[in-house]
């Protein structure tokens, strides 16, 4: 508003300065009515319902969520919870294991989503169609019901535990889930994992060399090959320098059940493959219109002055292709991590689910969305603040250069 | 589905009323729409589940029958709303349902905290364990490591974190919350063991499993679990109507009156039965109702054992602790007088 100085606007404030004929003084009333209704429409449903709380004698506020919980969770894989741990810990177990399907999720689904979007693009025909039969079957279910799908394939078709599959050795498949061996825990852990981020720091700091280095003289550094070697190999060192402890946590049928080593139980793998598979099939469209997006002339003048093809596809065409591919990318993993909460509907103990077992429980419903509402909007618009930072330095790379 | 629900059930709480103190109360709303909105179980076989017809029928059925026969004279002025076991309070808290009739247990915090009344108690039940007979498990005290199939935000679900922690053992929850996916899943060899109120056990297994005999209920009884209808807090006049309808169901039972003799009984000298059916002193009356409203409640749904007969017997229930006072069980009504 501050910047509308015309020589007209000038003079009619001058002659009527808190006229509604205005435009300055009408915008300001109209923004001040805009948030005094917005101010009066939430403070009449929060007093609304307040009122209407304790008129009904229902209890209300986040007191109980230091009260322990007094039910168990299916899965905690990070960490350790027992029915004797408080609400509070139920809900951060819960949003862990929201996490870990939505992370896994955007990963694999990102990596099936190209190499189908790319596939659908192949002159081969019999790939093309398999790619475009793959997204238009997959978009087309309801996500729901794919869900009770996987669920019902894996539960009702694999054997007991006592009779589980055997593929590989110490792996065993049953409608308990696949059990796998883990290495053992050992100190040389922790330290692989400071060498992991040793090697990263050091790819990044070589990485600026290589191209400051690049820029002065013009020579090209193999960064590629020398970061993955510094990432992967000064774990390995670490690990062998240790003197290479390969000690296995075995799973053992003990009772109803295998114990030790790791476990994918079929809600999460049910879960994760409905989600995965199901955004997929939006990723691969996006892919694909990304790289169309890109014209043949661009390839046709990379070639010209004399890139190699690699380097004409880093270059050239991946910065035009992703400008066009990251705004809707975010959307689709905004909405895998919100179509995580179907979980509900095939018992994965996701936010939601606790949430809603935590205010059955204690009948504090406003709270219990409460906090799923804040959860999911903060990150919600954690990625989409994260993808539209990376989008701009997309951009701006494909601007500039 | 069940986050709608949910939602809704906030948001009618955020809305409703401009001024509650002046809203209608129940009893002058269900009275002037003119039909009991009752939330029943979305399934559970002698207690409430829709029969081939299309017609609710149960023993918790009966009970939403029982007060519409009383409010009204008729009881099929009753709507059901099938509510999940995380659906149920939100429901009668919002306003969304007038009463529960959904084998609901009767616990300190949800007659205070949530906000409930619980009037009285139709069915005495307690928390058992199903196990797949080829496990040949023999006794509850054997389960340590199982996993555990078992419905969210009930009663249940803590007694059976209780139950395992006092005995120092660990099991592994299948938290599901629809009833007919939780069966599923034990019924596909998800998990190893069903736990529920002993009655679910029985109608399930009655209802649902393949063949009933391979499936057995392991002797012990892990809780008590007093089911009974539940209406919100503040409307006490709503309140006496549920609770005196149950009442009058068990005392009919006691009295000898039946959906069979009632009829002759009309006629009785028995000074009890006057007044049960409405012939001398005004009970109707104290509870806005009309005189005959208990006559009408036995004429159309029958006394308590009446129904637990159609209901439960076919599906294997004995009548158990569920028997009246005078023939060794607990189910006792204050007097009608």
């Amino acid at each position: 508003m501050a910047g509308e100085t015309g020589a007209g606007v000038g003079a009619d404030a001058r002659r009527s300065p808190f006229s509604l004929n205005n435009p300055r003084v009408r915008a300001v009333v109209y923004q001040v009515v805009l948030v005094a209704a917005v101010v009066l429409g939430v403070w009449y449903l929060a007093s609304n319902t307040a009122h209407n709380l304790e008129v009904r004698k229902i209890a209300s506020g986040f007191e109980f969520l230091d009260r322990e919980s007094g039910f168990e969770i299916g899965e905690s894989p990070f960490v350790s919870y027992s029915a004797a741990d408080t609400y509070r810990k139920a809900f951060i177990v819960g949003l862990l294991n929201t996490f870990r399907v939505a992370v896994i999720g955007i990963v694999l689904a990102t990596l099936i989503g190209t190499l189908i979007g790319l596939a659908r693009l192949s002159h081969n025909w019999l790939i093309a169609k398999i790619a475009a039969g793959y997204i238009e079957t997959i978009r087309n279910i309801p996500l729901l019901v794919q869900l009770f799908f996987w669920y019902a394939i894996i539960s009702e078709n694999l054997p007991g535990p006592r009779d589980a599959v055997n593929p590989l050795p110490d792996v065993y498949l049953s409608n308990r889930g696949i059990v796998f061996p883990v290495f053992a825990s050992h100190p040389v852990h922790a330290w692989m994992g400071f060498a992991l981020l040793a090697g990263i720091a050091l790819a990044w700091g070589v990485a600026r060399w290589a191209r400051a280095r690049q820029a002065r003289t013009g020579q090209i550094f193999p960064i590629f090959s020398v970061g993955a070697g510094l990432i992967l190999g000064l774990p390995l060192v670490v690990f062998l320098v240790a003197g290479a402890p390969t000690a296995l946590n075995r799973p053992e049928l003990s009772g109803f059940n295998y114990t030790g080593g790791g476990v994918l139980t079929p809600e999460f793998a049910a879960l994760l493959a409905g989600l995965t598979l199901y955004t997929a099939a939006f990723i691969a469209e996006i892919v694909r219109a990304g790289v169309l997006a890109v014209d043949r002339g661009q390839f046709e003048a990379a070639a010209a002055i004399g890139l190699r093809p690699r380097r004409a596809m880093r270059l050239v065409i991946l910065p035009q292709a992703l400008r066009v591919i990251v705004p809707p990318m975010t959307s689709q993993y905004l909405n895998l991590t919100k179509n995580s909460s179907l979980a509900v509907a095939i018992g994965y103990p996701d936010l939601v689910s606790i949430a809603n077992t935590a205010m059955n429980q204690t009948g504090q419903a406003i709270e219990g969305i409460a906090v799923i509402m804040a959860v999911y909007l903060t990150i919600s618009l954690s990625i989409s603040a994260f993808m539209n930072w990376y989008n701009k330095r997309i951009a701006l790379r494909g601007a500039t250069r | 589905m069940k986050r709608s629900a949910v939602w809704a059930g906030a948001l009618a709480l955020a809305m409703s009323g401009l001024g509650t103190a002046h809203a209608q109360s129940t009893f002058d709303n269900v009275k002037s729409k003119g039909f009991v909105q009752c939330g029943v179980n979305t399934g559970l076989a002698g207690f409430s589940q829709p029969d081939s017809k299309g017609e609710w029928k149960g023993l918790d059925v009966d009970m939403c029958r029982a007060v519409a026969a009383a409010m009204f004279g008729d009881a099929k002025k009753v709507r059901y709303t099938p509510l999940t076991a995380q659906q149920r309070f939100t429901a009668l808290q919002s306003g969304e349902v007038d009463m529960l009739a959904r084998n609901t247990t009767w616990t300190i915090t949800r007659d205070t905290s949530l906000g409930l009344n619980f009037a009285g108690v139709n069915f005495y039940d307690g928390q058992g364990f199903m196990v797949p007979k080829k496990l040949n498990v023999k006794s509850a005290k054997q389960l340590n490591g199982a996993t555990v199939c078992v419905q969210p935000g009930t009663t249940t679900e803590l007694n059976l974190a209780d139950y395992f922690r006092a005995n120092r053992m660990t099991f592994k929850p299948v938290v599901i919350e629809k009833l007919e996916e939780v069966n599923n899943a034990y019924f596909s060899g998800r998990c190893d063991v069903l736990t529920t109120d002993v009655s679910g056990l029985v109608s399930v297994r009655g209802s649902r499993a393949p063949n009933p005999a391979d499936h057995v209920i392991l002797p012990e009884v892990i809780s008590k679990e007093p089911l009974g209808p539940v209406v919100r807090h503040g409307d006490d006049r709503w309140f006496d109507v549920v609770k005196w309808s149950l009442n009058a169901m068990i005392e009919a039972e006691e009295l000898g009156l039946s959906s069979k003799n009632i009829d002759q009984e009309l006629n009785s000298t028995n000074p009890s039965i006057q007044r049960f059916v409405g012939a001398t002193g005004d009970i109707g009356k104290m509870l806005n109702l009309d005189n005959r409203w208990a006559y009408n409640i036995v004429k159309q749904v029958g006394n308590y054992g009446e129904t637990y007969e159609a209901n439960l017997k076919p599906l294997g229930f004995e009548r158990g602790v569920n028997e009246l006072w005078t023939k060794g069980g607990i189910m006792y009504a204050p007097p009608l007088r």
